[in-house]
């Protein structure tokens, strides 16, 4: 059938009341595509991406209450007290803003885990060229014209969008709600994502609506092109029909990042086989009167943060209701952190690394690394040091999530990146199920930072154990232990730094299928 | 939201409104193949009446002819080297015919997307579907060259001389059997055809009968294609007795005529078709439908049609000056009318390549590379539905007389995607042969359409005013400068950051910074059903 062979990835067009065209409902009426819409196995996994626009302050977002004083001395004028810090569940040294009450308790039920310091090396200041990294997985001076997720997408379903959909791919691989088509989901020929030509024609989509014309010939022939254009969009049936049958949510706040995750959490529980959703927050680029100088927990910054917090704690908990948590996790990111130091405006400029979120019932709760160290008396020049490369995210998100093997990962992310356990990792039949898993100290190192060497102990169960050095990049530059061993216990290694450049290392710990992953510093 | 085609009641009074970049290029999207910035500013500074003189003067030198480009391995022109023409050339073998053919719709391309300032390549394109013949059909590729030739070289010339003319054209003797029709069985073909499509038509008036359809095919007997594919006339074939017409040609006899003279019957036929006022009545409206809209109701046939009817007779059928009035007139610039043409695969194919100054190899320097770039598009084109000199039959194309839906006839769920993913593979991955490329310039498209590309909301405006010819919502126009200029940031010089640096330090990362964001949003802008309109 030749109008298959290309299904326009966009929902441009939209004038969204006439939903059914012939071809659709000779797909609804298929079979396989009940089947399919009824499966459940490890594809019908879901990735939430929230791209916070502008440069979130991680500073003010997860506070380092280990490095207060440094912390308050560094941005006096915007620094949160430390009595309003809220804390969280068993980890007295890192706290969050006081607006997200919600998000505290999401990491007291263990759904959060807050990764420290995320980033990448020779980080760029420039909103463009960084949100092009983090969406594109790419090097500081490499360019890639794909992105990561369009990278995973075409991996797992090669020759997209010729004969897509079918039977047994009915629904969009990804869906970008509330916004148009990033390089998230570009993949090597076409964006993998169904964008929304129109953000409000989702909406119309969504709700029924129309979108209007003009009292003029142009107006009705343009009338007569939306509606072919509506027609030639085989998914928006599937997307309309799984939306209406969703009939309860639970209570969202009413913002427009809730309002795109309330469509997302009815679209995964309406049927969609879509696998990436991605939903956009902006206004974080806060350069100027980030907070109300009276009352620093308050103001501009305070209110991105309250709706981020309550419309991740209000999905969560839809998602819970609609008996579709174990399906879901969410990751935030933003394209940098902020400054260290404060400007005088009550504000923060562009920085580097800054924490990352992952939530849902899947996700390892917890803080993941150490608080940032915050200099005595930072200058404008301190900025926060990456300690997780951002790929080594989602590397763990392919693999531990989406269930992609080591080849599969290393082809989409153009290089092997350290797996961190921030996933319930059984999800993928990887059996862990050891929730404290990465809270075990399964690695010292002692001096660390270092300059000739450290001495490294490692804890073992048994059995097969790998212990590597890799660069900030992921390559693995040593092996230094590969054994089987034959009982549990405590080992350990000296790690001279001859040939290390001074910046940040890995150490990674594979036990079996366990993986273990620490920052070290070379000075 | 409008239920129905409307009409204005504006007629062909000069209009006097203001002459901006809206009208002149309402005025080059209907008389050309798109528009380039270059264009569009040219017309504009001329004015009205200036503009439409200057489209209307068709120049009497016609491009160079097509070359052998298919010379190869595997096959050798007999009689012609690579590089050079073949259209003087008589073939009769299948194969070189058949990639004669080929290459002329690659050089037919070439014709339209270098066309010059002038009505020709449109007006020529309203022709050769008005006399609708097949290449494939016609078979040999010269006769395929000179008709369309008649139809370039008359395109704003006499009508009634360019039916004579193609009347013993061979390419149509062929296409509609005339060349075969004898005294002993007259063949049909040409002179209903003749009739019904090609003067007085089947609408209204025209109420020919079939007898008149066979006395016409008698008149037009004994014209035959000789070996060096002229047209000559063959007395004995042809059947010298009288004709006698119906009541609608007045009961016209037209005298059996013997010998050589007997040709001149088909001046004779031409006359007395020319007689009736259908005639100009059937070729204004279809001139209206192809450059204003398809929709002719009571007050457009009153207001328009007849009075351009009457001007053409007046002006014993000569082309230019009816085309002057309606494309100088009231009706013409009416706002109704702005933006109210669904593009042909043709006008969205060879409209976008001229609005985007898409590079070609020159034909003169590296014609291998440019014929081939050129094929792609005529790949497109076939994929769209407007095989460029195929036509689906004599009628022509159906998008340009089948009502009730004209030109929405273009469009479905087949096409209408294939138009999208032709622009965004332009812009994307453009086509490649050899060590030529054709792809979109986003930077020189940017710089070419807006006054200062530095600006996010002049851009995003310059991107619209010059591509689409509808209303924007401004909420739409904002949206995709924040979401695909700016990627979500707030403050506008962020864009204005960028596009500055890469203009003072032209590095690889500093023009993929903008280069990443102006193609998102162009094709943002021809993905909307409004870029399918003209």
């Amino acid at each position: 059938m030749e109008r298959r062979n290309f299904i326009k990835n966009s929902l441009a067009l939209l004038a969204p009341t006439m939903i059914g065209g012939n071809a659709i409902h000779i797909l609804q009426d298929h079979p396989l595509l009940n089947t399919a819409m009824l499966a459940t196995s490890t594809t019908d996994k879901v990735l939430v991406i929230i791209q916070l626009s502008g440069g979130n302050d991680g500073l003010n977002t997860v506070i380092p209450l280990s490095e207060y004083s440094n912390y308050q001395n560094a941005r006096s004028n915007i620094a949160i007290p430390e009595n309003k810090v809220l804390g969280l569940t068993g980890n007295n040294a890192t706290g969050i803003h006081p607006a997200m009450t919600a998000m505290q308790n999401l990491f007291s039920d263990g759904k959060l885990n807050i990764v420290q310091s995320v980033g990448y090396p020779q980080p760029s200041f420039s909103h463009f060229r960084a949100t092009d990294i983090w969406m594109s997985g790419s090097d500081s001076n490499e360019y890639l014209n794909t992105g990561w997720a369009g990278r995973f997408l075409n991996y797992e379903f090669p020759g997209y969008p010729d004969a897509y959909p079918s039977p047994e791919n009915p629904d969009p691989l990804a869906i970008q709600i509330g916004s148009l088509s990033t390089l998230t989901c570009q993949g090597p020929t076409v964006n993998m994502a169904l964008s929304v030509s129109d953000p409000s024609s989702f909406y119309n989509l969504i709700d029924g609506t129309n979108a209007t014309v003009s009292n003029t010939n142009s107006g009705y022939e343009l009338s007569f092109l939306r509606s072919v254009a509506k027609q030639t969009n085989l998914y928006t049936t599937r997307i309309k029909s799984a939306s209406d049958k969703v009939t309860q949510q639970v209570a969202y706040p009413n913002n427009s990042l809730a309002n795109q995750l309330k469509i997302v959490a009815r679209l995964i529980k309406g049927g969609l086989q879509t696998k990436v959703y991605m939903v956009n927050y902006g206004g974080f680029d806060t350069h100027s009167g980030q907070v109300v100088a009276s009352d620093t927990t308050t103001g501009a910054h305070a209110n991105l943060l309250k709706v981020l917090s309550d419309a991740v704690a209000a999905f969560q908990s839809d998602l819970k209701g609609l008996e579709i948590e174990d399906r879901v996790i969410g990751m935030t990111y933003s394209e940098f952190g902020r400054r260290i130091k404060s400007n005088a405006s009550g504000g923060t400029d562009h920085g580097a690394a800054a924490p990352l979120f992952l939530f849902g019932k899947n996700v390892r709760g917890g803080v993941f690394g150490n608080n940032p160290t915050i200099p005595t008396n930072a200058t404008v020049n301190d900025n926060v040091p990456y300690q997780y490369d951002f790929r080594t995210i989602y590397a763990t998100i392919l693999q531990n999530w989406f269930c992609v093997s080591d080849t599969g990962e290393s082809q989409i992310l153009t290089k092997q990146y350290p797996i961190l356990p921030l996933i319930n990792a059984s999800v993928c039949g990887i059996n862990d199920k050891d929730s404290t898993f990465a809270k075990d100290a399964l690695i010292y190192n002692y001096p660390n930072p270092f300059s000739t060497f450290t001495k490294i102990e490692f804890k073992t169960k048994g059995g097969h154990t790998l212990l590597q050095l890799l660069d900030g990049a992921g390559t693995v530059l040593r092996v230094m232990v590969e054994a089987n061993y034959n009982y549990a216990g405590m080992n350990s290694f000296n790690l001279y730094s001859n040939g290390l450049l001074p910046g940040v290392y890995y150490l990674r710990l594979q036990n079996e299928t366990k993986v273990y992953v620490k920052p070290i510093v070379k000075m | 939201m409008p239920n129905s085609p409307q009409s204005s009641k504006l007629g062909l009074n000069t209009y006097a409104g203001p002459w901006l970049a809206l009208q002149t290029k309402h005025l080059l999207n209907r008389t050309m193949f798109g528009a380039k910035a270059a264009d569009i500013n040219y017309f504009k500074s001329k004015g009205l009446m200036s503009s439409v003189d200057e489209l209307l003067n068709v120049p009497a030198i016609l491009p160079l002819p097509p070359v052998n480009d298919y010379n190869s391995t595997t096959y050798t022109d007999p009689n012609i080297p690579i590089g050079k023409t073949w259209v003087n050339d008589v073939s009769l073998d299948g194969t070189t015919n058949s990639y004669r053919t080929s290459t002329y719709k690659k050089w037919l391309l070439s014709i339209w997307v270098n066309q010059e300032r002038n009505i020709r390549e449109k007006l020529s394109l309203f022709w050769s579907n008005h006399f609708g013949t097949e290449a494939d059909t016609i078979v040999y590729a010269t006769m395929t060259y000179n008709h369309h030739q008649i139809l370039r070289t008359n395109c704003v010339g006499n009508f009634k001389q360019m039916v004579r003319a193609i009347t013993t054209d061979p390419g149509m003797l062929r296409y509609l059997n005339g060349y075969l029709s004898t005294k002993t069985a007259p063949d049909e073909n040409y002179g209903r055809e003749l009739q019904e499509l090609f003067s007085v038509g089947k609408e209204g008036g025209a109420k020919y009968s079939e007898d008149d359809v066979k006395n016409a095919a008698k008149t037009l007997t004994g014209w035959k294609i000789d070996a060096t594919f002229n047209a000559v006339f063959d007395s004995t074939r042809h059947d010298t007795t009288n004709k006698t017409f119906s009541a609608f040609y007045n009961n016209t006899i037209i005298a059996g005529r013997v010998g050589a003279n007997g040709a001149l019957e088909t001046d004779d036929l031409l006359n007395m078709i020319f007689q009736k006022s259908e005639v100009a009545k059937f070729i204004c409206r279809k001139l209206y439908r192809y450059f204003v809209y398809y929709y002719i109701d009571d007050n457009v046939e009153t207001n328009i049609i007849t009075p351009l009817a009457n001007a053409f007779i007046a002006n014993n059928f000569e082309i230019k000056p009816v085309l002057k009035l309606l494309l100088q007139s009231e009706h013409f610039y009416d706002s109704l009318y702005i933006g109210c043409q669904i593009k042909s695969p043709i006008d969205h194919v060879v409209g976008f390549l001229r609005q985007y100054e898409i590079a070609f190899p020159d034909t003169a320097v590296n014609y291998l590379d440019a014929y081939s770039l050129y094929n792609n598009m005529v790949a497109q084109l076939i994929g769209m539905g407007q095989s460029p000199v195929d036509p689906p039959n004599v009628a022509g194309w159906p998008a340009y007389y089948q009502a009730p839906d004209y030109n929405e006839l273009w469009i479905n769920a087949d096409t209408l995607p294939k138009r999208n993913k032709f622009t965004d593979l332009m812009i994307e991955t453009g086509y490649t042969k050899a060590t030529s490329k054709i792809i979109v310039n986003t930077i020189q498209f940017a710089k070419n359409v807006c006054d200062n590309p530095s600006d996010p909301n002049l851009l995003v405006d310059s991107f619209f005013a010059f591509l689409v010819s509808t209303d924007i919502d401004p909420s739409l126009k904002n949206t995709l400068k924040i979401q695909l200029l700016l990627t979500g940031q707030a403050s506008d010089y962020y864009w204005t950051d960028a596009w500055n640096l890469y203009i003072s330090n032209p590095t690889t990362i500093n023009f993929n910074i903008v280069n990443t964001r102006l193609k998102a949003l162009l094709k943002y802008i021809m993905n909307l059903p409004d870029y399918q309109l003209q």
